[in-house]
């Protein structure tokens, strides 16, 4: 392979090489720095004066002298069955010990995107235990559905307990993890390691680890490699593979850096104008294939800077996913465990998931009508603040009782806590009942004699 | 001769100098704006969209990983055209028609690059009937004859850019779209086929301004802020506030012959959903399956950028097709929004210079030339044939001040604000009666008091002024509480949480409540009038809000939402509201 010693410019993760033969768009890059080492990157733009290459790692060591050789192929990764059990770096190279990954195949790491004809529809109720989950924000099979959480928020918890818990009732089909960290602490790496051990469940895991000291700009393929391999799990040996993808904002903001570097006109507070492109290449890379039996699920966790929903990464992300579950800070101030917050959370692909045939006939208007209540009950806690509880109405009152119930019976449970969904539905059911039956207006009479406590003569599983 | 041809061609090809992303510049190729080449050795698709001296920039419809500079460009001379004629319907096409269902068959479940399928089937045959007989002098855009497409009748038309003619042979039977079927005495022949340049509208015989709603079958839409057959709508919202599941039911029950639904850079969930749905629901107009009057676009986020710019011409010049039929369409973009930022992306990269937040100068312009090819009009035929346009907005942070929310709002007639607020408390559709308006209202008053009732307009205004009122009224409550309000005017309070929640508030996923004709729109909306007429009447005599807010029959009423056959119960419901009102009042 031809080494090129015409390096002109180094700016950021950016290499500019020139005088080469043609070279292809998206090649696969080895610079080889004068200790022998070499680094990976990317062609980014080509013509026949000049090569832009991206490092994926840091440009440390990188001078004019460096050598640079253009494979000719785009970056692919091998992948294997024996990758369940395995840990790897933020760019696939096992840091375990362990020895190297024998590949059944090499794939494309940019995954090409499913034909919206070939994809099958998610219906699969996946139980999580949890009842924010399961009750009011349902997770099924082949669905997107992130975690806004805020800095210093349990959203690792969470997700940590989504993952142990997660199962399709009923179901004996085999699944997998695929745990990808961006620019996490060691600490927080740990926290997954340590529970993914004491669970067994790193046996049917593959772990990514990208740490805070990494390099930035690596964080731009981790989650690429760790779809990539999801991919085979799920399409080529049939698994269902949940996917976890933590945090999202660090993998945003080297991509801001690589936008800088490249002297891009910035979009919103500096983040790329294709930042909402980039970021669907990653997220629509979950569903179920029509006629195949494995699904990719993914949970990709990000931390909204401030605390805002509204900042672009957040903002984008939620124009992408089917749905988000919101962790708040008030709640976890008040001691609540898990401080999900219903009223922003969504899960879109919910009503293909539950009623009848799935979870039971009740569950949509139960969730519809828990949250009118909580709405309005966490409504009036602003105007009790002013005018007092002996200004409500018996109507008003009952609702803001409603609204602390809610998130002392219905939100908060144990770590540990892994709740059946009919433990959730009849759970709702109770809270319910505080209110006057009148004040049910979302739910059909016919379900009210059935499943209200006050009627009921035994609810149970159709 | 064959050197001509060979030097033609040779001027034709071009070569490949820069490729970076989806934009590409090539050297060499004698091109026109907008010709459609062919890139690369794979002959990956794309489209002139600049020229600079020597250099020719091109936006490719593919992923163009793999190529290099060196390998060669030919331009076929044409511009982006659509196939337009039998086999449409039913169809799932990706931004540049390319159909979905074929290219699994020919490159696997994932979307792989360098594949090219037409758009319409060149091997099917289809029954076609003539309209025309030898003699008949034809005029440009006429029609010739017809084809029973699905339950749709397809509307077989002269093209609108060719000169009139006589019939000299017009034939009947089993075609593919390729074979003649009508033969001018001039010795011009026409198969059923048709191809036209997304970017260029179709021409109209005249534009003429609505006065007939598209019904939706949804209360807030066809109650208070009415689209007109032929009008525009845009509706904006921050995500997960209800624009796709909106723009789904208006796919689903709007009274349109034709739907086209274009996925704009969004979900590829969404698509496989309305792909599973439609063929199991029906129009509740005819009957048949809704997919048989449906066109899917579908050019999901992760597909390339150039052609989710493409897929909203692609998609309106299909409506426009149907329209030349005589046909109502309507057209669902989800999201316009997407499509501005392909453009920006695209706008970008040929490092133009950024208008506002970084989209190109020539937004507004785009965004008024896409909604201007809505319309009711007379079509060359002398048909009348509408197309509706709806567009999803996204703006970035549910902030409506951005550019493309700003510059579809100054085309459009109708906006719909979703509410995150709204959809927060699953207040569904969430779309704000305050901010929300249509400016078609005084259009088609005449339209409703002859098809609903003389009533309906007033009706109307009453409960805008209620909800109006009640915003207001909020500000107090939430100052003072309810309890300090003067007694009539907590019984407004009431009267408009009965309009928002029996009336507003619609679920999607409820088999009944699903779809709303005028009639139920009408009934339940008279019901809660009459509540207010006994509350206030009753409260003037002395009963309390309470005792008023007490009535067992106002509980019943949301009930009616639920059932179909809602009259008897509705009856039911009215006459004892009545009797427990006349005994509060004589006990007063
Ligand atoms: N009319 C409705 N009835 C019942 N539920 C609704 C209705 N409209 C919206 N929803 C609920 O809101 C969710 C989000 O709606 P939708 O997907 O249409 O949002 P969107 O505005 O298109 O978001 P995005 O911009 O992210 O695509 C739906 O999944 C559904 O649960
Ligand atoms: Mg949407």
């Amino acid at each position: 392979m031809k080494e090129y010693r015409t390096i002109t410019k180094i700016a950021g993760p950016l290499v500019f090489v020139e005088k080469t033969e043609p070279i292809a768009y998206g090649e696969l890059v080895n610079i080889v720095l004068s200790d022998g080492s070499t680094k990976r990157g990317q062609v980014l733009d080509t013509s026949d004066e000049l090569v832009v290459v991206q490092i994926f790692e840091t440009t440390t060591g990188i001078g004019r002298d460096s050598g640079v050789r253009f494979t000719g192929e785009t970056i692919k990764m091998p992948v294997g069955r024996e990758m369940l059990g395995r840990i790897l770096s933020g760019s696939g190279k096992p840091i375990d010990g362990g020895p190297e990954i024998v590949p059944e195949k090499r794939l494309d790491i940019t995954g090409a995107a499913i034909n919206p004809y070939a994809r099958g529809m998610p219906a699969d109720f996946i139980q999580t235990g949890i009842s924010t989950i399961d009750g009011t924000n349902t997770l099924v099979r082949g669905q997107k559905l992130p975690i806004f959480s805020g800095a210093g928020l349990p959203h690792n918890k969470v997700a940590l307990q989504i993952a142990r818990q997660a199962k399709v009732p009923g179901s004996t089909e085999s699944f997998a993890v695929v745990f990808a960290a961006m620019g996490i602490t060691k600490e927080e790496a740990n926290y997954f390691m340590q529970d993914f051990e004491r669970t067994g469940a790193l046996e049917r895991a593959v772990v990514f680890l990208n740490l805070a000291d990494d390099p930035a700009v690596e964080r731009i393929i981790t989650p690429r490699l760790a779809l990539t391999t999801a991919e085979y799990l799920a399409f080529e040996l049939g698994m269902h593979v949940l996917v976890i993808l933590t945090d999202m904002t660090n993998y945003c903001e080297a991509l801001r850096q690589i936008g800088a570097a490249r002297e891009e006109v910035p979009g919103r507070r500096g983040y790329p104008g294709y930042m909402y492109t980039d970021l669907a290449c990653i997220y629509e890379r979950a569903g179920m294939i029509k006629g195949q039996k494995g699904s990719v699920t993914q949970i990709p966790i990000l931390t909204m800077p401030g605390d805002d929903i509204t900042h672009p990464i957040p903002d984008l992300t939620g124009y992408i996913t089917e749905g988000q579950i919101v962790v708040n800070r008030d709640l976890h101030r008040k001691g609540i465990y898990p401080p999900i917050n219903v009223l922003p959370s969504l899960s879109r692909l919910m009503n293909l998931g539950i009623g009848k045939g799935h979870t039971r006939e009740d569950h949509k208007k139960v969730s519809d009508q828990m949250y009118a209540g909580y709405a309005e009950g966490n409504d009036l806690r602003g105007l009790v603040a002013i005018v007092g509880k002996d200004a409500l109405s018996e109507r008003d009152r009952l609702l803001l009782e409603f609204a602390d119930i809610f998130e002392n019976r219905f939100v908060r449970q144990g770590y540990d806590e892994d709740r059946t969904i009919e433990d959730t539905l009849n759970l709702g059911w109770d809270l319910l009942s505080t209110l006057p039956v009148e004040q049910l207006t979302r739910i059909d009479r016919e379900l009210i004699n059935k499943y209200h406590p006050k009627f009921r003569t035994g609810a149970k599983k159709e | 001769m064959e050197v001509k041809d060979k030097k033609a061609k040779e001027q034709k090809q071009g070569v490949l100098k820069r490729i970076a992303g989806p934009v590409v510049t090539a050297v060499n190729l004698d091109a026109h704006m907008y010709d459609v080449v062919k890139v690369g050795k794979e002959a990956l698709m794309g489209e002139v969209i600049k020229i600079q001296g020597d250099s020719v920039i091109i936006q490719v419809y593919e992923d163009t990983s793999g190529i290099r500079p060196g390998e060669p460009v030919e331009n076929t001379g044409l511009s982006l055209a659509v196939e337009l004629g039998p086999g449409l319907l039913t169809n799932i096409y990706d931004g540049i028609q390319r159909p979905l269902a074929v290219l699994v068959d020919k490159m696997g479940n994932f979307i792989q690059r360098g594949v090219s399928a037409p758009g319409l089937s060149h091997e099917k045959k289809w029954t076609f009937k003539p309209l025309v007989k030898s003699g008949d002098k034809v005029e440009p855009g006429a029609i010739l004859g017809e084809v029973q497409e699905t339950n749709i009748v397809h509307k077989v038309m002269l093209p609108p850019n060719v000169k009139a003619g006589i019939v000299k042979t017009i034939r009947n039977g089993n075609f593919t779209v390729d074979e003649t079927i009508c033969i001018l005495d001039d010795g011009r022949e026409y198969p059923m086929i048709q191809r036209w340049p997304v970017r260029v509208p179709r021409p109209v015989r005249e534009k003429k301004n609505p006065t007939i709603p598209l019904i939706t079958g949804q209360r807030i839409l066809d109650g208070l802020f009415p689209i007109a057959k032929g009008g525009t709508a845009a509706i904006p919202g921050p995500f997960g506030s209800g624009k796709t599941v909106t723009q789904q039911q208006l796919a689903k029950w709007s009274d349109a012959e034709i739907v086209v639904y274009i996925g704009c850079g969004e979900r590829g969930n969404e698509m496989t959903e309305v792909l599973t749905e439609f063929p199991h629901l029906e129009d509740p107009k005819s009957g048949k399956p809704l997919m048989e009057r449906t066109v899917l676009i579908a050019n999901t986020s992760n597909m390339p950028v150039a052609a989710r710019e493409a897929s909203v011409y692609t998609g309106i010049t299909i409506a426009e097709y149907f329209r030349d039929m005589g046909y109502d369409v309507s057209l669902m973009a989800d999201s316009t929004s997407r499509w501005a930022e392909a453009m920006r992306e695209i706008s970008s990269r040929l490092e133009e210079m950024p208008g506002e937040e970084g989209y190109p100068a020539y937004l507004a312009a785009r965004l008024s030339e896409f909604y201007e090819r809505a319309g009711l009009v007379e079509t060359l035929n002398g048909a009348s044939g509408s197309v509706s346009v709806i567009g999803a907005v996204s703006p970035p942070g549910g902030d409506f001040s951005e550019p493309v929310t700003q510059n579809t709002l100054r085309i459009v007639k109708v906006f719909w604000a979703l509410d995150a607020k709204l959809s927060q408390r699953r207040h569904f559709p969430a779309i704000n009666w305050l901010n929300s308006y249509s400016l078609y209202l005084e259009a088609l008053n005449d339209y409703y008091d002859k098809e609903v009732s003389p009533e309906w307009n007033k009706l109307r205004s009453w409960a805008m002024e209620i909800l109006q009122k009640e915003a207001e009224l909020q500000e107090i409550v939430q100052l003072v509480g309810s309890d300090a309000l003067p007694e009539s005017e907590q019984v407004t309070i009431e009267v408009a949480r009965m309009i928002r929640e029996i009336f507003l508030q619609q679920n999607a996923y409820d088999a009944v409540d699903t779809f709303c004709d005028m009639t139920k729109q009408y009934d339940m909306m008279k019901a809660i009038k009459l509540f207010a007429e006994l509350a206030y009447a009753a409260q003037i005599a002395g009963v309390s809000p309470a005792q008023i807010n007490g009535v067992k029959a106002k509980n019943e009423l949301p009930q009616i939402k639920f059932i179909k056959d809602y009259k008897p119960e509705l009856a039911k419901i009215e006459k004892q509201m009545d009797t427990e009102f006349n005994t509060m009042r004589s006990a007063a």
